[in-house]
């Protein structure tokens, strides 16, 4: 096992008095590209928040990229080194898509000059830059939030089902872009439904089911392992 | 912090400045609340004011102005500031602002200054209409021009303070001016009092209240800064 990136020992969520994570146990190393695998409610999204420093730990014991999660300073802390991208995409409607990059970009303390590559890697430069986020598609949307990303340069990926309403090139390009960050020593865990998407792009499979982890397996699954449970070693990290 | 106050703020504006809210849809609110008044408040009836032999008969909606003045001020702030956080609600901009390593304080003040520029644009256009429709003197443009910051800036920094608050509830709408007006109610008094001491005089009226609302507003300002990250976080 590599450097311990997340280490979450019987971590426990609370959404409301609702235990959106129930007792997860997680260790995932540098490197790794972590598929978070489960049923609507299970608590994926619950499960990045955790890891992003957003949703409080309310019980057991967790640490990301060596923030203690039950101290709230170091979760501030930990929010500057992670990148997470959820459901929403963050983007102000009335801004171009360029105010839009600039403006998080410059929030984050990100490096200004990777904004036009960004963005044109992304396929939102060009033309695109100018036009208001309102006037985007859904794909176009999340590209925008994906350039945003790409430009802060987090430590640690956290992506809530990024291949969605992206077109196949956008999907591929996401795809490129986890592979990249991770090549360069980044770390990533990726909550999707996509399986057949996903099955090149992760080290290991994790599956949540009812705010547990209820089994892992380590290295890239094949296609039709996605959805079984033949080989994965119940309640164990590997 | 004021470089983070600096990013937000011209974000803010720059995003107020492409929906143009504040000109389509506050500023003519502001105005035909002025109006509105004018029509609830006869125009011809008139008040005694003074004492003793310099007793005069004004008409009541001048001598009202200054009150009039506030409650649109007020009304319309409701307006500005559930905006500057509408746009902080939607498609997880909250918890983005929460993951950017911006300096909570910042944020505040450049969420204040944001709002408390768009309410002195709206309070000179209001300014303007209140002369134009209600007629009050200008005794003392000095103390009007005090009374005007200091109260803008209290209303500036406890609207943001309490729309932060319910920033991130789902009634933030409904709660917001049932949490922001009974706080604003001393700067309502406050810059009436003033008000009318600026207009009709004598100044050495206002000054006290003056006073009053720049205190208000170091106080909220401070407690802004203090509490927001917290709001925020809790929110």
């Amino acid at each position: 096992m590599t450097t311990p990136v997340i280490e979450l020992a019987g971590a426990v969520s609370l959404i409301g008095r609702f235990p959106a994570l129930a007792g997860a146990d997680l260790s995932v190393g540098t490197g790794e590209v972590a598929l978070l695998q489960g049923p609507n409610g299970a608590g994926k999204s619950t499960l990045l928040r955790l890891c992003a420093g957003l949703a409080p730990l309310s019980g057991g014991a967790g640490t990301v990229l060596g923030h203690d999660l039950s101290d709230r300073r170091e979760r501030r802390a930990l929010r500057r080194r992670v990148g997470l991208l959820g459901h929403g995409t963050a983007l102000y409607d009335d801004l171009t898509v360029e105010q839009n990059v600039r403006f998080w970009t410059a929030a984050n303390h990100g490096d200004l000059s990777t904004i036009e590559p960004a963005m044109d890697r992304l396929g939102v430069g060009g033309r695109l830059r100018t036009v208001p986020v309102s006037g985007l598609s859904a794909g176009q949307r999340r590209r925008t939030a994906m350039a945003v990303l790409v430009c802060r340069r987090p430590v640690l990926w956290l992506l809530d089902e990024p291949h969605a309403g992206l077109d196949a090139a956008g999907r591929d390009l996401v795809d490129e872009l986890v592979h990249q960050a991770v090549a360069s020593g980044a770390t990533a865990l990726v909550a999707s439904h996509e399986l057949d998407r996903v099955a090149g792009l992760a080290t290991r499979v994790v599956h949540v089911v009812g705010g547990h982890i209820t089994a892992q397996h380590s290295d890239a699954p094949a296609h039709g392992d996605l959805g079984g449970r033949g080989d994965l070693d119940d309640g164990e990290a590997t | 912090m004021l470089r983070d106050a600096r990013l937000v703020a011209s974000k803010d504006l720059r995003v107020e400045a492409t929906s143009r809210v504040l000109t389509t849809q506050v500023l003519p609110f502001a105005l035909l609340v002025l109006i509105l008044f004018g029509f609830g408040i006869s125009p011809d009836q008139q008040v005694i004011s003074g004492a003793g032999e310099g007793t005069e008969r004004v008409a009541i909606l001048e001598k009202v102005a200054p009150g009039l003045f506030w409650l649109a001020v007020l009304f319309s702030t409701l307006l500005a500031i559930g905006r500057s956080f509408a746009i902080e609600s939607v498609d997880g901009n909250l918890d983005a602002l929460r993951m950017a390593g911006l300096d909570p304080a910042g944020v505040f003040l450049g969420k204040m200054s944001a709002v408390l520029a768009e309410l002195l644009v709206l309070e000179l256009v209001v300014g303007l209409g209140c002369f134009a429709l209600y007629g009050p003197p200008l005794a003392h443009p000095v103390l009007l021009v005090t009374t005007v910051l200091s109260a803008t800036l209290g209303i500036a920094a406890a609207g943001t303070l309490y729309a932060a608050l319910a920033a991130g509830l789902r009634v933030r709408d409904t709660l917001v001016p049932l949490l922001v007006l009974p706080v604003l109610a001393p700067v309502l008094l406050a810059a009436t009092l003033a008000t009318e001491a600026a207009l009709f005089g004598p100044d050495g009226d206002g000054w006290p209240w003056a006073l009053l609302l720049g205190a208000f507003a170091v106080l909220y300002t401070g407690a802004g800064i203090l509490a927001f990250g917290t709001l925020v976080e809790e929110s």
